[in-house]
């Protein structure tokens, strides 16, 4: 379940082995406090788009988040899962560089383009704006980009609608739309399934698995619900205000930490089980008990 | 009725500011700074008084004082104590009393109260259509400048943001710029109408723009022609300029917005 641990490197501007959430560093303002002695497997990750370590946040005397690491590479699907309030869109903006941290240290790739697609999105029909006009906000991009990009996303009838005229299910593909027509390296989708039935749910992850195949980029997805983006996530990361664990979602599914957040509805929902000797295996349906190791760690709920 | 050089002087500033008041009255419409467009307009007294006790150019004195009010607005507006329409319905009228209690004492009878609460286009001078000409070039240059990204940060800041824009860079410019387009109108359509003159052609043309610079063009085809249409009405028939433009273009809003509800566009 443990990230495979780049022990180099030195090609970064931390000098090799110095500990990444020293206070040492030659990032000025990044490291204010000292946090002496992380293994070197918190070093970030050389071949990561993006690599954050050690992000504190607070606001308001409130812990939003403590410590928290994260890394998405190339054709990598990272699902960010927690409940509310666990800081998940926090962390979308210091990532996005929307926000700044009060510790620690978020390094991009060099011309890193980042493709988002905010979990809010307001529209007000005050303003008059067709799909195509607002897919080309930010980007130069001529007719046949734009009827390209929303077909890709499913959506080709919708670009000479209005925008505040699109259903919830339009409306999440044509911003999923604006994010790829930036050509990104790498797609930030908070909660892209707000407003979107169940069944257009599975669709539009779906949809995010294909666009990561053929475009070969990296995905970091937010979402509450780790059952239905099981399917799309090559790796889970359970926050909540700090990482409570994270891997394969099928090992998230069954983490005792996990657990204690969400009840083990999501491992039910599943048909996982667990056996004793520390694997899982999908029994899709059979009927599941309580494991012996969620008893063991059904104590009271820590919170860091 | 014949084109008297006055006359003609007050149809080329309205049709001026007509057109330079588009883009900014659709921006205003959108980010919904009516009242903070009123508030900074009613505090133009206060800088046509600054302008006369300093003996400066009196639309400088105004662009000082818009422009600071501006600021200071922007600043006030991310306190929490007091909801923001509040504090602007308070400031608002503030700047205003502020104003005539400064033009009695200060200038005394040297100011034309009414010329500028309601504007008085047909004293319109050469001077006058001059800070048209350059405030209007300046103002539409920056504007057209920071189109994009000012589009982009009205439908999602957020967004705009993360896709690499200087959104706050181009928000203070929109403050900035829209002080000093309620300084130079000043003198045209007065400190109480100015924002009506604003936002009132760009609500008409809503209903029928599917795009936001096809808002603007046609905001400024009503504008334009509205101010040049109010103002041969009001030397026709020997009514007041300022409100005469304002009663005309309040009267093309509503026929545009009652045609649209009408048709059932009206969301």
């Amino acid at each position: 379940m443990a990230e495979p641990a780049p022990i180099e490197s030195a090609s970064h501007r931390h000098e090799s082995g110095r500990d990444p959430c020293g206070s040492a560093g030659g990032h000025g303002h990044e490291h204010r406090h000292a946090h002496a002695h992380l293994p070197t497997s918190r070093q970030h990750r050389p071949d990561a788009l993006i690599s954050a370590r050690c992000i504190s946040l607070s606001r308001e005397a409130r812990t939003i988040l403590e410590d928290v690491d994260l890394d998405i590479g190339r054709g990598e699907i990272v699902t960010l899962i927690g409940p509310n309030g666990a800081g998940k869109t926090t962390l979308v903006r210091v990532l996005l560089g929307l926000e700044e941290p009060d510790r620690g240290d978020v390094r991009r790739i060099p011309g890193l383009t980042v493709g988002y697609a905010p979990q809010r999105f307001d529209r007000d029909p005050a303003i008059p704006l067709t799909v195509a006009r607002f897919l080309t906000m930010a980007v130069r991009a001529d007719a046949a980009a734009v009827a390209h990009v929303l077909e890709e996303v499913g959506a080709s009838h919708v670009a000479k609608q209005q925008l505040h005229e699109l259903s919830g299910g339009e409306l999440q593909r044509v911003v999923l739309a604006r994010a790829l027509i930036r050509n990104p390296d790498l797609l930030v989708l908070d909660e892209p399934v707000r407003g979107v039935d169940y069944v257009g749910e599975a669709d539009l992850y779906g949809l995010i698995g294909r666009i990561r195949a053929s475009r070969g980029l990296g995905v970091l997805l937010v979402s509450h619900d780790l059952h239905v983006v099981m399917a799309q996530s090559d790796r889970v990361v359970c926050l909540n205000r700090h990482v409570c664990c994270h891997g394969v979602p099928v090992s998230v599914a069954l983490h005792p930490e996990y657990v204690r957040l969400f009840g083990d509805a999501t491992a039910r929902a599943l048909g996982i089980y667990r056996h004793s000797h520390d694997h899982a295996h999908d029994l899709a349906g059979a009927p599941v008990g309580p494991s012996p190791e969620r008893d063991k760690d059904s104590g009271p709920r820590v919170t860091k | 009725m014949n084109l008297e050089p006055f006359l003609i002087r007050a149809l080329v500033a309205s049709v001026v500011l007509g057109i330079v008041a588009a883009p900014l009255g659709c921006l205003v419409v959108w980010r919904r700074m009516s009242y903070f467009g009123s508030t900074v307009a009613h505090a133009g007294l206060l800088g046509v008084a600054l302008g006369i006790v300093l003996e400066m150019d009196l639309t400088l004195g105004v662009i000082v004082v818009a422009v600071g009010i501006g600021a200071a607005l922007v600043a006030l507006g991310r306190q929490r104590v007091l909801p923001v329409d509040s504090l602007l319905g308070i400031l608002s009228h503030a700047a205003l009393a502020a104003g005539l209690v400064a033009a009695a004492k200060l200038a005394g009878q040297r100011i034309d109260l009414m010329g500028y609460l309601f504007g008085d286009i047909l004293a319109v001078t050469a001077a006058d259509l001059y800070w048209l000409f350059v405030g209007g070039a300046i103002v539409g240059a920056i504007i057209a400048g920071l189109w994009q990204t000012l589009i982009a940060t009205t439908v999602h800041e957020e967004l705009a943001r993360a896709e690499g824009m200087s959104t706050r860079r181009a928000e203070a410019a929109l403050v900035i710029v829209l002080a000093v387009t309620i300084a130079i109108a000043m003198k045209i359509v007065g400190v109480l109408l100015i924002i009506a003159f604003l936002i009132m052609p760009a609500a008409a043309a809503r209903p029928f723009s599917r795009t936001p610079e096809q808002m603007v063009l046609l905001a400024a085809i009503i504008g334009a022609a509205g101010a040049a249409g109010g103002l041969l009405l009001s030397v026709a028939t020997d009514i007041p300029g300022g409100p005469a433009i304002v009663l005309l273009l309040a009267a093309g809003c509503l026929a545009a917005l009652g045609g649209s509800v009408a048709r059932g566009q009206g969301r």
